[in-house]
């Protein structure tokens, strides 16, 4: 029966652009309607279908909505989950990506939801409405976001724009890869909190340490293969760490001076030498377009320690 | 056992072999840890004017580890466990309650509340630099009490079962606000819960400054009042017709009782199960007379709590555990142990 309707559609659509007007539909651009959909994507949990281009999107992933914003969806998108505080412009709501009320949802009569996980069973809900939902896990690797910004170009009717800036992603990163070529070999600590709780390179930021070629003095420390392990105060200290990231600045008001006043801290090799690095909590944090924004801080950070 | 009768000899026998107890714990705490300090190298650092210890020096890096994260991180430990202990043999005695810890009139619920509400809403110092988690924290562990008090109070006529009572329900009211908090800022969830599991990590000198002046207050007046918990234990009534105001006495060891817990809770979060198995354990030794019970609690707690900091940085090392885990986990078997050998219940 869907399968019937969705041919009935797609066949009406394509009836109603072969009748429409001829100059309009000679400048439509590749990314127009017509030609791209339906789409199917393929995910890790099954192909999703979509018949039309969507225009009211709902996000209840922050990742999510800075990609959508960045393939050129913005338009589409008509609610952002609370946490989705970037870019400005993106309409949040109250509505809650870890706890999604599925009713809440469906009020705003969405043709897509993109969601970063299943907590408590919403794409059944969901899907139960006939809502197609594309559930982007959380990146394990860069590849990995390219992937999720390309499936949602795909989604929203963006392709060229999507791969364009998967394009000038790769090009901003490798840029500043090379620009911090110093960084090979230098040790970092990567602070989540001000309780010592760091990442090891099992997890999608310590991979970007990798892509230095850095050593992560988190890597020692997973007994628990939690991947997030709180470190010893000691063990900080002695390792001397060349490189200080500390992506708690917003949540635990963390900057360079503080991490000089603490006890011990103040004659370590990053400290002295300007290897301290803050950034955002969130650029921290999400496997986003701004990824490339993490990835030039460190650069940065690499290259003043360096020429210190 | 110690009971009045105990000739002084075994008295100071008994009390320095808890010392020496604490001292060894201290050592311990020193030479263990993740960082690889030599061993010499630190008993010369800290007994270099004792003649003969011998050779060995630390460099200047592993001389700030040592004094500066591990020194005040034993010290701490000490206090903290002193205080938690103490608190809780000071509770079991004043409520005739052997399973009444420094916790129960809402201490707890109170400082996790006061703490739940800085991390969320509030700034990580004042403008001058001091941290007010801490203070956030002591002054919401004496709010707690206090509410119990006043509410278990109002309640024909201060009985203990009306004042646990009241701390019940205290405890589960502010619990409740705090939960619905933090459901509110699920982005604060790991902050607030590392808190909550207790820990030392972040141990410096400003802390052991900070609540020094309390933990010494606090613990002097309930060894003090060691005596009383003893004349208490007979009960209100009997109490009263031999001279003493039940009430009132309560009410100055529940209060610095509570001071030591809310000293202990403002830099370590709540770490549990100290102030419950210290005292019993202690008076599977020495008998239950709470005027050894109490002192003796506060340094076998020290002790305590010294070792469980030395596991919870050495078993995953260099990682950490948070140390509330390792006193149930290490705590309640040993404590089964003890009670299993000694075959005799408190």
């Amino acid at each position: 029966m869907r399968r019937f309707l969705s041919a009935l559609t797609a066949g009406v659509v394509l009836t109603l652009a072969a009748c429409s007007d001829p100059s309009s539909s000679s400048v439509a651009a590749p990314t127009s309607a017509a030609p791209a959909f339906p789409v199917t994507i393929d995910t890790a949990d099954g192909p999703v279908t979509l018949d039309a281009q969507p225009t009211q999107i709902v996000s209840l992933s922050p990742t999510a909505t800075e990609m959508l914003f960045a393939v050129g969806a913005g338009d589409q998108v008509i609610a952002a989950d609370d946490f989705s505080d970037y870019p400005p412009q993106a309409p949040t709501t109250d509505l809650s990506g870890f706890e999604p009320n599925v009713e809440a949802i469906a009020g705003y009569e969405p043709d897509l939801v993109v969601i970063s996980g299943d907590p408590g069973g919403v794409v059944k809900g969901l899907e139960a409405l006939d809502v197609p939902v594309l559930v982007l896990p959380a990146a394990v690797t860069i590849d990995d976001s390219y992937d999720q910004m390309r499936q949602l170009g795909q989604a929203t009717g963006h392709v060229g724009e999507a791969d364009a800036a998967v394009a000038q992603m790769q090009t901003d990163i490798g840029a500043a890869l090379a620009a911090a070529a110093d960084g090979a070999g230098m040790s970092v600590y990567h602070e989540l909190d001000d309780t010592y709780y760091s990442v090891t390179s099992d997890t999608f930021v310590g991979q970007i340490y990798e892509l230095f070629g850095m050593t992560n003095i988190a890597d020692e420390a997973n007994g628990a293969a939690t991947g997030y392990p709180q470190l010893s105060a000691e063990y900080i200290v002695e390792a001397d760490p060349d490189l200080i990231v500390l992506a708690d600045t917003v949540c635990c008001g963390q900057d360079a001076e503080a991490v000089a006043a603490r006890d011990g801290w103040d004659g370590l090799n990053a400290v002295e030498d300007g290897g301290v690095v803050t950034v955002d909590d969130s650029v921290a944090s999400r496997w986003g377009p701004r990824i490339v924004e993490f990835i030039e801080a460190i650069s940065a950070g690499v290259q003043q320690q360096g020429a210190a | 056992m110690l009971t009045a009768g105990t000739t002084r000899g075994r008295r100071i026998a008994v009390i320095a072999v808890a010392l020496g107890f604490v001292v060894l714990a201290v050592l311990i705490g020193v030479l263990v840890g993740p960082a690889d300090l030599s061993a010499s190298g630190i008993l010369h650092a800290l007994f270099g004017w004792v003649p003969g210890v011998g050779d060995g020096s630390l460099t200047s890096q592993e001389s700030t580890i040592l004094w500066q994260l591990r020194a005040p991180r034993v010290v701490l430990a000490c206090i903290v466990g002193a205080c938690l202990s103490i608190s809780g043999a000071s509770y079991q005695g004043a409520f005739r309650n052997p399973l009444a810890d420094p916790y129960l009139l809402g201490a707890a619920a109170g400082a996790g509340l006061g703490a739940t509400l800085v991390i969320i809403y509030g700034a990580a110092t004042f403008t001058d630099g001091t941290p007010i988690l801490p203070i956030a924290s002591f002054v919401g562990a004496l709010a707690g009490v206090a509410l119990a008090y006043a509410i278990g109070g109002s309640m024909g006529g201060r009985t203990t079962v009306a004042l646990v009572l009241a701390g019940v329900a205290v405890a589960s009211f502010l619990t409740a606000i705090q939960t619905f908090i933090q459901q509110r800022n699920v982005d604060s969830l790991r902050e607030v819960y590392t808190w909550i599991l207790g820990r030392l990590t972040t141990a410096g000198w400003s802390d052991v400054v900070l609540i020094l002046p309390y933990a010494v207050i606090a613990i002097v007046l309930l060894v003090l009042h060691g005596r009383m918990l003893d004349v208490l234990g007979v009960g209100d009534d009997e109490a009263a017709s031999l001279g003493m105001k039940p009430a009132r006495t309560r009410l100055i060891i529940v209060a610095a009782a509570s001071l030591a817990t809310a000293a202990a809770v403002a830099v370590a979060g709540l770490i549990g199960f100290v102030g419950i198995i210290v005292p019993h354990a202690v008076r599977l030794v020495v008998g239950t007379s709470n005027r050894w019970v109490v002192p003796l609690s506060a340094i076998g707690g020290a002790a305590f709590l010294v070792l469980a900091d030395v596991v919870a940085r050495t078993a995953v090392s260099p990682g950490e555990l948070p140390i509330g885990v390792v006193t149930a986990l290490v705590g309640a078997p040993a404590f089964a142990l003890l009670l299993r050998r000694s075959g005799r219940v408190t």
